[in-house]
């Protein structure tokens, strides 16, 4: 039963990127701490996306410097750095505290 | 049982979905199992048909199996969810436990396991998942069942309900209800709010004998009030729903579902975001609301898609500090969404902590 154990092809999951990275007013990334084996393109997303919701706030009157997206286990940390902005990106298990 | 269960298998490995699909369909309640070798094509048959249980396999080619459970925990959120995997690692475990799984086996690799694996899906089956709601655990069963069940049977325990990130604790002792606390209330109120969320989990721990008596009112009277202060409070929404206070961004009436939900600290603006796209916006405090909310919803798409394409999990919330004034943006498939402005002197905890509250209470 132990064969089952085991995939007979490549495929593996994808980890959630970790580190930090500033990326200018276009979203384009200008300095990254983000590991290599994270896909360049997903950098590159997580910065259009975080750089649109930013300059989309602005817009909407609701302007800010610091923006946080929570997901179920992972969480964008995002400072705004003249027009473009640093990024953390942080895996995060999921927490369950108990009640006081 | 009125129909058959139906059991989606999902895995890229032909000779696994053979033996499970084989394992599955001896099962005592007969289910119907069908088999998918991608998440794709897994997805699609979501999409045709309803499923009583998604078995999936994590390890896949193009879309994994965190990628599928993201997609289903969005669109199907009452789909009971299992991962059947021979990944080890903590961190994936973490990450399907964050999108909802009901349970996360190792592939079997002994006849034991394989009839364990068999008697949980039985279980699992068994218990109707109710789309109105209802406690995890004790899905046909109301809170207020569960409370009148210890107060019958002259129970002593604590009762610990969440709803989200919210919790709460009632404590019955010999029969009675002697305290309830939540964060932001105790006693009898914190009691009323714990019987406003219409689902959850619950546990029941040990008594507390030395805790101290703060309601005094038999537990029928405290149920009944209760039940009376519910009725008035949905009774005040559905008037604030009818079409002629609903008009697109206009401000909410002081009798408005967001009235009460204005008196969380720190609280400058409110907007509702139907899920229905088409139906009328409701906000409080708020000039440009249509605006806000166009921003709001592409926001949270635009966010939503990102955490899809990267396997983060459902998007919890988006929180924003500026100088002007804080904001966060929350929301469920079944409700929608909730934008709150804050003021900018709020503490960045304090918001969130203020949020996941506002949120509980306008989704209960």
């Amino acid at each position: 039963m132990g064969v089952l154990n085991k995939k007979s092809h490549g495929a593996e999951l994808r980890r959630l990127p970790t580190g930090s990275f500033t990326v200018d007013a276009e979203g384009e990334v200008v300095s990254s701490t983000v590991p290599q084996w994270v896909p360049e393109a997903t950098v590159r997303l997580i910065g259009q996306s975080v750089v649109s919701v930013l300059q989309g706030a602005r817009k909407a009157n609701v302007a800010c410097s610091e923006m946080v997206a929570q997901y179920g286990s992972f969480k964008i940390t995002a400072r705004e750095m003249r027009g473009g902005a640093i990024i953390f990106l942080s895996p995060k298990a999921p927490q369950w505290v108990s009640p006081t | 049982m009125a129909s058959q269960h139906k059991i989606l298998l999902v895995d890229d490995d032909e000779q696994v979905l053979e033996l499970y699909q084989t394992l599955l369909k001896s099962l005592p309640s007969q289910p119907e199992v069908l088999v998918s070798n991608s998440g794709a094509r897994a997805i699609a048959l979501l999409d045709s048909e309803p499923f009583s249980l998604l078995v999936t396999d994590l390890r896949m080619p193009k879309m994994d199996g965190l990628q599928v459970l993201a997609i289903v925990r969005r669109k199907y959120p009452n789909l009971r969810t299992i991962v059947l995997s021979s990944v080890l690692d903590a961190e994936y475990r973490s990450r399907a436990y964050a999108l909802g799984v009901d349970m996360f086996w190792q592939k079997a690799s002994s006849g034991e396991e394989f009839k364990l694996f068999q008697d949980c899906i039985e279980s699992l089956l068994g218990k109707e998942v109710q789309a109105e709601g209802g406690f995890r655990g004790m899905q046909s069963k109301s809170l207020v069942d569960l409370i009148q069940l210890e107060c019958l049977s002259q129970s002593s325990a604590v009762l610990h309900i969440s709803q989200g990130a919210v919790s709460g604790r009632i404590w019955v002792q010999n029969g009675q209800i002697i305290d309830a606390a939540t964060a932001s209330f105790t006693g009898e109120e914190a009691f009323k709010e714990i019987l406003s969320w219409k689902s959850g989990n619950f546990e029941i721990k040990p008594a507390e004998p030395d805790h101290a008596r703060m309601i005094t009112q038999s537990y029928q009277g405290l149920l009944l009030d209760s039940a009376q202060a519910l009725d008035e409070w949905r009774g005040q929404q559905t008037s604030a729903e009818t079409p002629a206070s609903a008009e697109a961004g206009a401000p909410a009436p002081a009798n408005s579902a967001l009235a009460p939900l204005a008196r969380f600290e720190g609280v400058q603006f409110l907007l509702t975001l139907p899920a229905d796209e088409k139906a009328p916006l409701e906000s409080w405090g708020l000039e440009n609301a249509q605006e806000v909310a166009a921003w709001a919803r592409a926001t949270e798409k635009r966010l939503k898609e990102l955490g899809d394409k990267i396997g983060a999990g459902g998007l919890a919330h988006v929180m924003g500090l500026g100088l002007q004034r804080h904001w966060a943006l929350s929301g469920n498939e079944q409700k929608g969404s909730l934008c709150v402005g804050f003021r900018a002197t709020l503490p960045k905890d304090k918001v969130e902590q203020t949020m996941k509250h506002i949120f509980t209470k306008w989704a209960s």
